[in-house]
Order: structure tokens, then C-alpha cells, then sequence
């Protein structure tokens, strides 16, 4: 039954630090790198090479401009699946294709029981499943279930693509169902937020905002360049001559 | 959101079919079905006709059509679920409600019995289609108490429309029939106009400061994450019918209620003949096409709130 489990054993999600993501895509890359051959293979490309490029993409960084009275600040922003603990996902699939795990709280798609009527990606407000035109079924994160726990792969690397490639440490993962756990504890530190709480689906997954402003930036400007107007001196003689 | 063709055919047809279907069923439940067999059956025939074509155009907008029966399975917590048992369920009473005419050669006893079934079903099926819309929390103009009772009473206005339009063709028709069916699509007009009212206010249920948890201030897109359209901006992107959003609401206000609420008039003011069967038969076939315009807009228009994370 596609009804979502009252609680599970565990809150598996991310923790995105919007202070430290830089937009640099790596996770996107890695995301999309890993996942084409994972769980929910493949992640089409249409027309990767011409006009009109389309395709499955689990993460996508968008780049905003937060404008308040201290001042602009860019703010690079991922957004994928946040594994909510009330996925509206979940309970308007008519198939029982679209699941949320009672063990770890990971939503997923079972792309055999998927008929491709695209409805969960209309319930999600957060835009976190694509449709997949080749295959015909739908697709999302997985939280790369075939890695966490894959005994394959040395244990370090047992976390999603995502949060292994980024270069800034802006990702992170972790049980967030447990307040002890140091993603819950991070999450404590920075006030870390749920995104679109207001419409009651519970994400899991939270974001920390930027930090305020530092006065330790210098406030003294680089003393300026030299004048390189060619008009006397040394280079002057030169520039007239050459000239000539 | 992406007005699907498919989708849009499905819902206009499939309301238009249930609404006739239930309204033949409860007149043979109240002892007032058609005298003769032919505009009887052959409107119960063209009500399950809409209902078919319908169901089959929605398989197609379907990404793998060959799994549609897995649909079936998840009543207990999808609308989606619930209206296709529904829909196949209500097949039941509708066909031993046809058999059963045809062979008694009445709508009495048990045939009548099962008319009222069927128009039973037919009412929880388009609930159950409204549902699937209004269940949908991150679009607020579906979300709203304007939509299960607009889909209600835009099936029984095209049904009785519809039936206004048999039964002035078999010369069974009259001028109470024709009455009903201009006061109904009056009233369908006032809904649609009301429901408007309230989506053009509705706006998104979300912010785009809560949308990337972003507090105080303005939030400006200022890059994307693809240079193309995507899946999401195909899908819940839709803008053309916003840009000829008041000429196609009055096409569709033209089109679904005025013209058929004046031919429907016309209809039940002059005395039986060409006139009245001609009005009532293009006041069927424009309210249909009307429905056509007014279920385009009503996904065209519908706001997501994934957009707010691309500045739409």
C-alpha cells in the first residue's frame, strides 16, 4: 500500500549548507554519474548533443540573489529530494510504485510498478522527481541506496555521490530522526530550516541558511595600480617610438 | 501546469458521460425514463461511449499504458486508485442497466434498480476525479472548495444538456427538460465565474523565501540549473494560456454557457419541431466544446509551487 509508515526506524536525509555551497555542480556531475548506472538506471539524456536538451537529473543547484537591508548576497542553492516524512509523493500513487521505507525513511520508485502517470510529480512541491520520456516511468533520488549501504566499496565512501564529491564540505548525511547524531547536532548548531514548512509534508532533509555578515573582511581597499599611462618616462619613450 | 490533451478530453468527456448516465438512471428510478427504447438505450449507449473513449484517452498520457491495471490496487490512500475501481465498478450496474432495458423493453423493477446504481457510481467517480485535483496541496487553484462541486455540476450541466438534446431529437423532449438544462448551465456559469474570482487570488500556498529557507528580504532567480526546458518546466511550467488568459475565458464563457444557456431557452420557449431540436443539439455540441476551452484553462492556469524556485 502506497499509505507512508506512521514512523520509521530511522531518518536518513542531507543537510545542504547554503554558507559553503559555492555552485560548482560537482554534486550534480556525481549525482547524475553514479545514478545512470544505480538503482533507478538509467537517467536519460535527450538529445545531449544538439538543441533542446532534456534529461533525468536527481539534483539541480539553482543561483539566487538574497537582497536584504544588510545588503545582496549570492546564494547557491541545491535542491533535490528532501524524503519527506509526510510524501504527499507516496500517497497519490495509484500503483504502490512510489514507496517510503519503514527501516530509513528513503522514498523511492519501484520503476517496475511505475505507470508513468507523472501524479507524484505534480504532488511534490519541490519539483524533486522528473519524468523519464524514454522509459516511460518516474524518477527520483534515492538517497544512493546502493551505495550507503553497499559493502562493496570502502566504508568512507558508503554516503550518497552527492555529498562525497563536494569540495566545500556543504553536504552532509546522516540519521536526522536521531537528535543525538552530529547531522541533527549541526542542524541544532546553525538553525538549520525545513523548506516549505507551511505545507505540512515534513522534509527531512534541512538547510542551513548563510551566516551573518563578518566584520573581519578588510575594510581598507588594495592601494591602486600603478599609472600605466604611457605619456612620459621610460614607456612613453618606448610607446612613441614603436610609434612611429 | 502542461494542459494534456489526453487529460482534458478525459475529464470533459467522461463528465459529460456520468452526468447522462446518472441522470437516466434516476429517472428510470423515479419512473419517468424515455417511453421509447431508442432515445433511452441510444443515450445510455452515447453516455458509456464518452465514458470509454474518455478512460482510454487518459491510459494515453500514460508513460507505460500496458501497467494501467496496477492502478487499481492503491484505494486506500490514492484518488487516482479509488476512480479507476470506480469507474470500472460502475460499468457493472450501467451494462445490466442497458441489458435489462433492451430485453425487458422498460426501465422498471430491477432494471431501474440498477440505473440508480449506476448513477450512484457515476457521482462517486467524478468525485473521485475532482479529488485527485483538489487533493493536490502545492496548486492552490485546485486545492480549493471550488473544485469537487464545479466538477459535480459541470457533469450533471452536460448531461442534462445532452439528454435535452435526445430527447428533442426523439421528440420525447419538453419544454420543463429544456428549462432545467438552461437554469443548469446559468448556474455552471456563476460557479465557473466565482471559482475564477477565487483563483485569481489564490497565488502560490508558499513563499519563495520558505521555498529556499531564505528569511526576510527579496529573493531574486538569478541562474537556473540548465539552460533548456526540463520535465519540471514543461510540466508545471505551462505560461501560454496565462498570456491569452481573458480571450480564451470569454471563448469558453461564450462557448460552455452563454450560447447553450440561450439556445437552451430558445429551446424550451417555441413549441416542438426543427427549431427546438435544432437549438437543443447545438446547444449540446457548443457546451461541449466550451468544457473543452474551460478544462484547457483549468490546468493551463493552474500555478505550482516548484516555480518559485525558477522566478516564474
Amino acid at each position: 500500500m502506497t499509505c507512508f509508515p506512521a514512523s520509521t526506524d530511522k531518518s536518513l536525509g542531507l543537510v545542504i549548507d547554503l554558507d559553503t555551497c559555492v555552485g560548482c555542480q560537482a554534486c550534480v556531475t556525481s549525482c547524475k554519474e553514479w545514478n545512470t548506472g544505480g538503482h533507478m538506471a538509467p537517467l536519460t539524456d535527450v538529445k545531449p548533443y544538439g538543441g533542446g536538451v532534456d534529461g533525468v537529473w536527481f539534483n539541480r543547484v539553482h543561483t539566487f540573489e538574497h537582497i536584504t537591508q544588510e545588503g545582496g548576497r549570492t546564494v547557491h542553492f541545491p535542491r533535490s529530494c528532501l524524503h519527506c516524512a509526510e510524501p504527499a509523493c507516496v500517497t497519490v500513487c495509484p500503483t504502490g510504485a512510489s514507496y517510503k521505507r519503514a527501516s530509513d525513511g528513503i522514498v523511492l520508485v519501484d520503476e517496475e510498478k511505475c505507470i508513468g502517470c507523472k501524479l507524484c510529480s505534480w504532488a511534490c512541491p519541490y519539483g524533486a522527481r522528473e519524468f523519464d520520456v524514454e522509459i516511460g516511468v518516474m524518477k527520483k533520488c534515492t538517497l544512493c541506496v546502493d551505495r550507503i549501504y553497499n559493502e562493496h566499496i570502502p566504508p568512507e565512501d558508503r554516503v550518497p555521490a552527492c555529498v562525497s564529491a563536494c569540495p566545500t564540505g556543504a553536504r552532509h548525511f546522516g540519521d536526522l530522526g536521531d537528535p543525538a547524531s552530529p547531522i541533527s547536532r549541526l542542524v541544532e548548531e546553525r538553525g538549520g530550516v525545513p523548506l516549505m514548512p507551511e505545507l505540512g509534508y515534513e522534509p527531512t532533509n534541512r538547510y542551513l541558511p548563510p551566516r551573518a555578515r563578518s566584520e573581519r573582511a578588510p575594510t581598507v581597499a588594495a592601494a591602486p595600480l600603478e599609472d600605466a599611462a604611457p605619456e612620459g618616462g621610460f614607456l612613453g619613450w618606448v610607446d612613441r617610438m614603436l610609434s612611429r | 501546469m502542461h494542459p494534456a490533451y489526453s487529460v482534458i478530453l478525459f475529464t470533459t468527456a467522461t463528465g459529460a458521460g456520468y452526468g447522462l448516465l446518472a441522470l437516466l438512471g434516476l429517472m428510470a428510478l423515479a419512473g419517468m425514463a424515455p417511453p421509447g427504447l431508442w432515445p433511452g438505450l441510444f443515450g445510455l449507449g452515447l453516455a458509456l461511449v464518452l465514458i470509454t473513449g474518455g478512460l482510454l484517452s487518459s491510459a494515453g498520457h500514460l508513460g507505460r499504458p500496458e501497467r494501467a491495471w496496477r492502478a487499481f490496487s492503491q484505494w486506500r490512500s490514492s484518488w487516482l486508485s479509488r476512480e479507476g475501481i470506480s469507474a470500472v465498478a460502475t460499468f457493472v450496474p450501467a451494462g445490466l442497466f442497458g441489458l435489462g432495458w433492451l430485453l425487458t423493453g422498460r426501465a422498471e423493477g430491477w432494471v431501474a434498480l440498477a440505473g440508480a446504481l449506476a448513477a450512484l457510481g457515476a457521482v462517486v467517480t467524478v468525485c473521485c476525479t475532482a479529488m485527485i485535483y483538489a487533493s493536490l496541496t502545492p496548486i492552490a487553484q485546485w486545492r480549493s472548495r471550488f473544485t469537487l462541486p464545479g466538477y459535480l455540476l459541470y457533469a450533471a450541466m452536460s448531461g442534462l444538456t445532452l439528454l435535452n438534446a435526445l430527447l428533442a431529437a426523439s421528440g420525447d423532449g419538453g419544454s420543463v427538460l429544456a428549462g432545467a438544462a438552461a437554469a443548469l448551465t446559468l448556474a455552471g456559469w456563476a460557479w465557473k465565474r466565482a471559482s475564477w474570482r477565487h483563483d485569481d487570488t489564490a497565488g502560490l500556498p508558499a513563499t519563495v523565501n520558505s521555498a529556499t529557507g531564505l528569511p526576510g528580504g527579496r529573493v531574486l532567480s538569478i541562474e537556473w540549473p540548465h539552460s533548456e526546458e526540463n520535465y519540471l518546466l514543461k510540466e508545471m511550467g505551462y505560461r501560454v494560456a496565462r498570456k491569452h488568459r481573458d480571450r480564451l475565458r470569454l471563448i469558453a464563457q461564450f462557448l460552455g454557457f452563454l450560447a447553450p444557456a440561450v439556445l437552451l431557452v430558445l429551446a424550451a420557449l417555441t413549441p416542438a419541431g426543427a427549431v427546438t431540436v435544432g437549438a437543443s443539439l447545438l446547444a449540446a455540441l457548443c457546451q461541449l466544446a466550451g468544457l473543452l476551452v474551460e478544462r484547457w484553462l483549468f490546468f493551463a492556469e493552474a500555478r505550482h509551487t516548484v516555480m518559485l524556485y525558477y522566478g516564474r
